[in-house]
């Protein structure tokens, strides 16, 4: 074994302040949702000083089936998060993202460098900031109806007639950044002579895309699919767009679990939505491991 | 300064024994190198020294401390890596300083030592500049003179010249030898390359997959190889190595389809299976000659000041070196006569027969 | 030909490539256009529109505001610079100590932390921070923010800077070992100047987060004026929760601004690089 430099209590020495932070913000959360799950937890009153064991309740109530997928309810909020997650993380940022990273690939100066640093633009600006700039871009006299008028198109008042359209398309500008610098970085990684060498082949730009960049492409795929996935599934930003409404039409699940825990205060069912919501990320996290490293296996 | 005494050394990384039992002795102010293929455990060997690798068992004492278990910074040595390892934020000066900074010099003496060995090095007049703004050569230089500063127990060198061209490396080697002479150090010096082993070194350790195949002189090591590994490694050619089947009753020897007489050293000559002869102890002949191996020309390398032909004999290809500018003019049949009074005689265990 | 021509061909194939990069930036140019006009605009509607005269007025009714400009001005930076330099100093150690130390699985480690930061996050995660900020006395207080916005983003931070840190040749803190360098000497001398651009990236990226982090300021402040600018943005609606549009665009100018600066500058000095480090 080769000396490391630290010994072992040394290195754990270094290790202890994130050690702590990540034990007080990460594991004790996660173990406290577990146990509270169980209770009649609020935040007020009798049962925020002596809360009771509860079982089950909590999880029959959200579970309940006669109610489960009415508006408002949790199969009708994970529904919609499906929705949400497929179309604006999975087609809208990842397909969006690989596409700019492709076009621009080999490419300098500057069309380039306004593409990356606008779709960056969109990805650091401050959530309330997009947000807002969002509800004026999309409201009935806004900047998108304005031009569709121009071109002779009444535009609808886009967020109280298709919130969850506007949101996913919302999300989409709003994260595209993240696959494009990922896809980009990682195309920048493959030498140039393997392109040359099938342009001197003959072969299409389809065909180099296919057999050159795709396959050595597909890690990051994996990777950046599974960080977008929990990324748009947890994401509270359409909250401000859309407060989850209306009727609760953008009632996806970080909304939903924010709206019973954190608005209503009822820890115990907050905290049994938080359960769920953690247990299908862990499902997500551990499906696309599964399946990265069955591809390894075969590689 | 001190002696360095190594017992039964023993390192495995997973399941390849990296030093397999290793044992040396060095007396103070000796500059050892250890050499050898890459792979055969030189610089696992030479950290272990330095205390960056842990042994799995033996003892290495520096003086008549046993230092195996302490930490490197406990040791009291000094060492240049073969990547220098200077730092880029620093200066040259700085880098030059900082074993003395770390060790609490105050900094009047640290700036007197650097300016010191600085100059002694010909680096004097680059102390303000950055590592990255300075040649190989002088990049080499300043990581010396950062392992000189401080006068350590033990100099350790890593492949300290792999890094410059050809050129460079002579000049740095000749520059080694000149300072080792000046300044009398007990080194251990990790090298792949014979010519900077033989050069600089008072002794060398050839190793072989984790083994200590000889320790000799230089010129030890070049007349009496103690093996077929060492007479094979080193020499430039290296050594032809044939096999050899000997004849009691008529005092004979058969190497490659030819018998030789063999009087006075038949005793030994007789229990060797393989018999070595270097490149420069062949004689080339154009007409047939007594003793001589009848062999075809294969190629013809000038080399200026020397000429390497390589002959085929029977199965084997030979390696012959002629002297002098002129390469000679060769028919495609040549006879070789090799000097037999130095021959090397190997038994079928490899070793060497003397 | 003994370079090779790194310009590419104007094809065809190029000028539509070309054209359709254009297109995508447009499109992402199009919901910021607002912020363009807006601002300078005293009589802005929600349609973005060029102002028939420029005018700060927007600008000087946003600086009377006591408590948005507290927020922009004051809070905001206590909490983006305390969670930076908490969160890159912490990650930083951690780095070094996961690198250097031979710990059992420390890949896997940080693997499985970076996995429960995306899993425990966001509002599943808030009830029992609040539960626990409220009764460890930290609601209310910026340091609670800070502390829990640290928490948070601490494993993306170790991993990132982790790159940094496996970067520095090994060779470098050997040689300064054998110098005779104690571990912090050696993290301070050698290895913590080594990882500035790492730092630097992380520090930035905190900052960034941190700057636009409205959830967890929201629900750990109540006090007025400790409310940072993500959360005071709101205050510019009026009883019936509409917009008071011209101030809103003039205090998100002031509010992105320096975001947007940053990033400029981290992107002139070193790149992105740090995706680099993510792949599986």
């Amino acid at each position: 074994m080769q000396r490391g430099m630290l010994s072992r209590p040394v290195g754990l020495l270094f290790l202890a302040p994130a050690i702590v932070f990540i034990a007080v913000f990460l594991v004790y959360p996660f173990f406290s949702i577990f146990q509270m799950s169980f209770t009649n937890t609020t935040l007020v009153g009798v049962n925020a000083v002596n809360p009771q064991f509860v079982g089950f309740d909590n999880y029959v109530a959200l579970f309940n089936a006669d109610q489960w997928m009415r508006r408002g309810e949790m199969g009708f909020s994970l529904l919609l998060t499906a929705q949400f997650v497929i179309g604006s993380g999975l087609i809208g940022q990842a397909v969006l993202g690989l596409f700019i990273a492709v076009l621009l690939h080999n490419r300098r100066g500057f069309t380039r460098e306004l593409v990356f640093t606008l779709a960056i633009a969109a990805w650091i600006i401050p959530d309330v900031v997009v947000a807002f700039a969002w509800f004026a871009y999309l409201a009935p006299d806004g900047t998108l109806n304005n031009l569709l008028n121009t071109l002779g198109i009444a535009g609808p008042d886009w967020l109280f007639k298709h919130p969850m359209i506007s949101i996913i398309f919302f999300n989409t500008w709003r994260g595209a950044a993240f696959s494009m610098l990922l896809f980009s970085s990682a195309l920048s990684s493959i030498p140039p002579s393997q392109l040359e060498t099938a342009d001197v082949l003959g072969a299409s730009g389809w065909q180099k895309f296919r057999d050159i960049l795709l396959p050595q492409l597909t890690p990051y795929i994996l990777t950046d699919l599974l960080l977008i996935t929990l990324w748009t599934f947890n994401t509270f930003t359409p909250f401000l767009l859309t407060g989850g409404g209306p009727s609760y039409q953008t009632d996806v699940i970080s909304i939903f679990t924010y709206r019973i825990g954190l608005r209503f205060f009822e820890f115990g069912k907050g905290s049994a939505a938080a359960m769920v919501v953690m247990i299908i990320n862990l499902a997500i996290a551990s499906i696309y491991l599964l399946v990265s490293r069955s591809r390894k296996v075969r590689a | 300064m001190a002696s360095i005494k190594i017992q039964k050394l023993v390192k495995t990384f997973g399941t390849v024994q990296a030093v397999a039992g290793i044992d040396l002795d060095m007396p103070d102010g000796e500059f050892v190198a250890l050499l050898g293929p890459s792979g055969c455990g030189k610089t696992t060997t030479l950290r272990m020294i330095a205390g960056l690798e842990v042994p799995d068992s033996g003892v290495i004492s520096i003086g008549d401390q046993d230092i195996t278990m302490s930490q490197p910074r406990d040791r009291d040595v000094a060492m240049v890596f073969q990547d220098y390892a200077l730092y880029p934020h620093m200066t040259i000066g700085e880098n030059i300083g900082y074993p003395l900074k770390v060790r609490g010099v105050n900094k009047a003496e640290i700036i007197r030592r650097v300016t010191d060995v600085a100059n002694q090095l010909q680096i004097g007049h680059l102390l303000e500049r950055r590592p990255a703004q300075l040649s190989g050569g002088q990049q080499q230089r300043t990581a010396l003179a950062r392992a000189v500063v401080h006068r350590a127990r033990v100099f350790l060198f890593d492949e300290p010249l792999s890094n410059l061209d050809a050129k460079l490396r002579l000049e740095a080697r000749a520059f080694l030898k000149y300072l080792q002479r000046e300044v009398g150090v007990t080194g251990v010096y990790v090298t792949h390359d014979q010519s900077e082993a033989m050069a600089l070194a008072d002794r060398i350790v050839v190793m072989s997959a984790g083994k200590i195949m000889q320790v000799g002189t230089p010129l030890e090591i070049y007349r009496q190889p103690a093996n077929q590994f060492v007479a094979a490694f080193i020499g430039s050619p290296p050594m032809n190595l044939l096999a050899a089947v000997s004849d009691e009753a008529a005092r004979t020897l058969s190497i490659a389809g030819h018998t030789f007489p063999m009087r006075e050293n038949f005793a030994q000559a007789s229990k060797a299976s393989v018999i070595g002869v270097r490149p420069e102890h062949l004689t080339i002949h154009t007409q047939p000659v007594e003793n001589g191996l009848v062999g075809k020309v294969y190629v013809t390398q000038p080399l200026g000041g020397e000429t390497l032909i390589l002959v085929h004999v029977g199965e084997n290809l030979i390696s012959v070196r002629v002297f002098g500018d002129d390469p000679p003019e060769l028919p495609e049949q040549v006879w070789l006569v090799p000097e037999l009074s130095r021959m090397h005689y190997f038994g079928e265990d490899g070793e060497r027969i003397s | 030909m003994t370079t090779r021509s790194r310009k590419p061909r104007v094809t065809f194939r190029f000028m539509l490539g070309t054209l359709l990069a254009y297109v995508i930036a447009i499109i992402f140019l199009l919901p910021l256009l607002w912020f363009i006009f807006a601002p300078f605009n005293d009589h802005a509607v929600l349609s973005a529109s060029i102002p028939a005269s420029l005018s700060l007025s927007n600008f000087g009714e946003v600086l009377d505001s006591d408590i948005a400009m507290r927020g922009l001005l004051i809070n905001s930076p206590i909490i983006g610079i305390g969670t930076m330099l908490i969160t890159t100093a912490v990650a930083a150690l951690a780095a070094f100590g996961l690198s250097r130390s031979r710990l059992p699985g420390r890949q896997m480690w940080t693997y499985v932390l970076i996995l429960f930061s995306s899993v425990v996050v966001g509002t599943a995660s808030m009830v029992p921070i609040f539960r626990l900020i409220f009764e460890i006395g930290l609601i209310n207080t910026h340091i609670g923010v800070i502390l829990v916005m640290v928490g948070g983003m601490l494993p993306s931070a170790i991993f990132i800077m982790q790159d940094f840190v496996d970067g520095v040749p090994s060779s470098y803190e050997e040689a300064a070992m054998v110098m005779g360098a104690s571990p912090l000497r050696i993290f301070k001398d050698i290895t913590f100047p080594l990882i500035r651009p790492g730092l630097m990236v992380v520090g930035i990226w905190v900052l960034i987060n941190a700057w636009g982090a409205f959830l967890t300021p929201y629900l750990l402040l109540r006090s007025p004026d400790l409310l940072p600018a993500s959360v005071t943005f709101y205050r510019f609606y009026d009883e019936e929760g509409s917009p008071q549009i011209t101030l809103i665009a003039a205090y998100a100018v002031l509010y992105t601004l320096p975001v947007l600066v940053m990033y400029l500058i981290i992107n002139w000095r070193y790149g992105f690089r740090f995706f680099g480090g993510i792949k599986s």
